[in-house]
């Protein structure tokens, strides 16, 4: 039977409002997340549903090994590292930017914004060379199911790269303007928490997709 | 110089050695498939918890919510290496 909501509500205990001094036994509960709460759910949900993006490959992997070692060796590992380099690299300046964003050094948060952002774009502008090149060589999503596999995860990471690089176009141009500080930071922690998302999606998405070599 | 001092520029800087130890050195052909696969995919665990804990701050988070994010980690690479050792060999030759 459903309890009156009141009823409910008086033993429900909220951790945000507890003291500072909360007991020694419970000191796991102290800790901050950056940004919003809801970009965590959304950060958790998309880190799900690459799980099973990843495991769905290695399963189809399972079935036709010598298709996907064949396709595997004709991506360009060296272009996939540097990719690799370009991400890090940005993630990097845009966790500089937060840290100079906690001490209102403003110009410099403007600065780490503006690479971060750049720097997404370079990785853009690199996948659409590589995706010109295999067009070129007539290889498509439809060639056979290796390379489904790779258009599909690096285009639905593409498509990260896209929406994370022009949050943080929005948040460099407000953040000249003079909308941010150190006490109203959410919205840049957010971004800036979704940029790291994509950052650690192809860390992993780099080495199954151009690095797994299949055992001989 | 003050970004030199930052945490986070000295994780960069294992983050960029650790991918060119992957990149141009794990995955050629010096080593058995067996440890270049087993080694590149624990270097990706111990990037993706560089980057979680110090880029995205969950170091300073609640450990529950540390305690999911790390699982995440350890799920994936123990599901990938689990499913590369039951996928059959390939013959060189055919390939």
């Amino acid at each position: 039977m459903l309890r009156p909501v009141a009823e409910a509500a008086e033993e429900y205990v909220d951790d945000s409002t507890r003291p500072m001094t909360a007991p020694a036994s419970r000191p796991l509960a102290i800790g901050r997340l950056p940004g919003v709460d809801g970009i965590w759910a959304v950060i958790g949900a998309d880190s799900v549903i690459f799980a099973v993006l990843f495991v769905s490959f290695m399963l189809d992997r399972r079935q036709h090994v010598a298709v996907f070692e064949a396709s595997r060796q004709t991506l360009d590992s060296t272009l996939g590292g540097i990719d690799t380099l370009i991400l890090l690299t940005s993630s990097w300046m845009v966790a500089l930017a937060i840290q100079a964003l906690k001490r209102d050094a403003m110009g410099r948060v403007s600065r780490y914004l503006l690479f971060g952002a750049l720097t997404g774009l370079l990785f853009m502008m690199s996948k659409s060379i590589e995706y010109a090149e295999k067009f070129g060589h007539g290889i498509t999503p439809a060639t056979n199911t290796f390379y489904m596999w790779y258009f599909t995860l690096t285009g639905i990471h593409l498509l990260h790269v896209a929406l994370g690089t022009a949050l943080l176009t929005v948040v460099w141009v407000r953040a000249r303007r003079g909308t941010y500080r150190s006490v109203n930071r959410a919205v840049p922690e957010s971004v800036a928490t979704f940029w790291h998302l994509v950052d650690y999606l192809w860390i992993v998405l780099f080495p199954l997709l151009y690095l797994m070599r299949a055992g001989s | 110089m003050t970004v030199l001092r930052e945490r986070a520029s000295r994780v960069w800087l294992v983050l960029v050695v650790l991918t060119v130890l992957t990149t141009w050195g794990l995955s050629k052909d010096l080593l058995a498939p067996s440890v270049a696969v087993a080694g590149t995919f624990l270097v990706v665990a111990i990037k993706v918890r560089l980057v979680m804990l110090d880029f995205m701050a969950l170091r300073h988070a609640p450990v529950r919510v540390r305690i999911v994010f790390e699982s995440w980690i350890v799920v994936i690479v123990v599901a990938i290496l689990g499913l590369w050792i039951l996928t059959p060999v390939v013959n060189p030759s055919v390939v």
